[in-house]
């Protein structure tokens, strides 16, 4: 018998701010770029010993994660998983301008020591006081879902009863104006909101979110995850397949699921999975998140948010939905992504009674 | 010596990133180790770093930089006795 796990808490950094009671009620859709996240004050979380040494991706997950265990009222886990596609992009970046502008000579600790992509979970980990299992997954825009499977089997088969997961990813200035100039990034200049895409690329963004789970319910349970499945690649015909030999393994039909959660990020490319995908669910009501806090590899898990929180609330706030169908009673939300056709994933949650 | 300590106490702020702190509020004689600024082992490989990259002062006995390092004074005292650049 497997150990259930549910989502008792959330915390978030991104375009919008921060996780709150009502994240998406007064929302600035998203229309460069690059859009940064926006910085809460640190000062009351970090000592200011430690903070001066950190970039923004570290201090992003700290809060979303001490955010997260709040809501949970949890103080310790067994486990800290985190998912990032690039790491701690700003000081990798620094660390390499340093090897380059000074000859190879003169290399300083800090920034190779915070360039580790391991690093965010490291430093959660220590503040924390937290020796338990710990682990980072670097696996592209499927990041955050290997971190989460992770997070699911470990509470499912009992290694585990407190999880703390989540996903970071940061941007900084080299890396993505070379993704601007293969045209993963729109380039400078463009202002396209993502229902308006019309160039190549798509708008990214940058942001950490964390989720304690735990194998008991409480009063402020957003939702239960089933489960995860991780496809490297899929071709677009297959996407079907995909999704019915998922929701079977599940004991579910399409018709079960009352809503799903979709990764559109305005690339005029690669959108096409969603549309493939939506036909299986024209009936439902459909959820878009990425106008909000842009494309990252992790930003699913940002969708995973939107997805726990209408569970949770059983309403689905206009601003995040794609069509216009509305269901009054939403049990069983799937939540799928890709990333530049590759990386797909679908996670399924359950609504919870509590 | 004054411009020397002036300096030195701007480039300690920029590469320890000592953020809410300026010139001002570091004293020659403060302990930038312990109590005083309360750096620690990073900051002192830092400093190291930086003595080589911008006065050419390689430490090479490890001991000595115990004494090299008590304060803003110790420092710019030793930097202006064995600097190369």
């Amino acid at each position: 018998m497997k150990n259930p796990c549910y989502i008792n808490g959330i915390g978030a950094v991104n375009a919008q701010g921060i996780w709150n009671d009502d994240p998406f009620a007064h929302i600035t859709e998203i229309s460069n770029p690059l859009t940064m996240a926006m910085q809460p004050s640190y000062k009351e979380l970090i000592p200011p010993a430690m903070i001066r040494r950190m970039s923004k991706g570290i201090k992003m997950g700290i809060f979303a994660s001490q955010q997260a265990l709040d809501e949970a009222a949890m103080d310790q886990v067994d486990a800290i998983i985190t998912g990032t596609g690039l790491g701690c992009l700003e000081d990798s970046e620094k660390f390499l301008k340093n090897v380059l502008d000074n000859d190879e000579q003169f290399l300083t600790p800090t920034s190779f020591i915070q360039s580790t992509h391991n690093t965010v979970g490291a430093q959660i980990a220590l503040r924390l006081g937290c020796k338990s299992y710990n682990f980072t997954y670097v696996n592209g825009a499927t990041s955050f879902e290997s971190a989460l499977l992770d997070a699911l089997m470990q509470i499912e088969s009992k290694e585990a009863n407190q999880v703390l997961v989540g996903g970071i990813d940061e941007i900084a200035g080299r890396t993505f104006a070379l993704k601007q100039l293969v045209h993963e990034v729109k380039a400078d200049g463009a202002v396209e909101k993502l229902k308006d895409s019309q160039s190549p690329g798509v708008n990214f963004g940058e942001g950490g979110t964390f989720f304690a789970l735990n194998t008991e319910k409480r009063e402020n349970t957003y939702a239960q995850i089933l489960e995860v499945s991780i496809l490297n690649k899929l071709a677009t015909e297959e996407v079907v397949d995909f999704v019915t030999s998922f929701l079977t393994r599940n004991q579910l039909t399409l018709a079960d699921v009352s809503a799903v959660v979709i990764g559109n990020n305005g690339d005029l490319k690669y959108d096409i999975y969603y549309t493939t995908f939506c036909t299986l669910f024209a009936n439902q009501p459909q959820i878009f998140y990425k106008h909000l806090v842009g494309q990252s590899d992790v930003a699913s898990a940002f969708g995973l948010a939107a997805a726990a929180f209408v569970l949770k609330k059983q309403i689905i706030p206009k601003t995040i939905q794609w069509n216009a169908i509305k269901l009054s009673e939403l049990k069983y939300v799937l939540i799928y992504n890709q990333y530049l056709g590759k990386d797909h994933s679908l996670t399924l949650l359950r609504h919870v009674e509590t | 010596m004054e411009e020397l300590k002036e300096e030195l106490k701007g480039k300690i702020i920029e590469v320890l990133n000592l953020e809410d702190i300026s010139v001002a509020d570091i004293d020659d004689s403060d302990a930038l180790f312990g109590d005083g600024l309360g750096l620690d082992s990073i900051d002192a490989l830092e400093l190291i770093v930086l003595l080589d990259k911008e006065y050419g002062i390689k430490l090479s006995d490890p001991k000595q930089g115990k004494s090299i390092f008590e304060s803003v004074n110790t420092m710019a005292d030793y930097i202006a006795k064995n600097r190369t650049k």
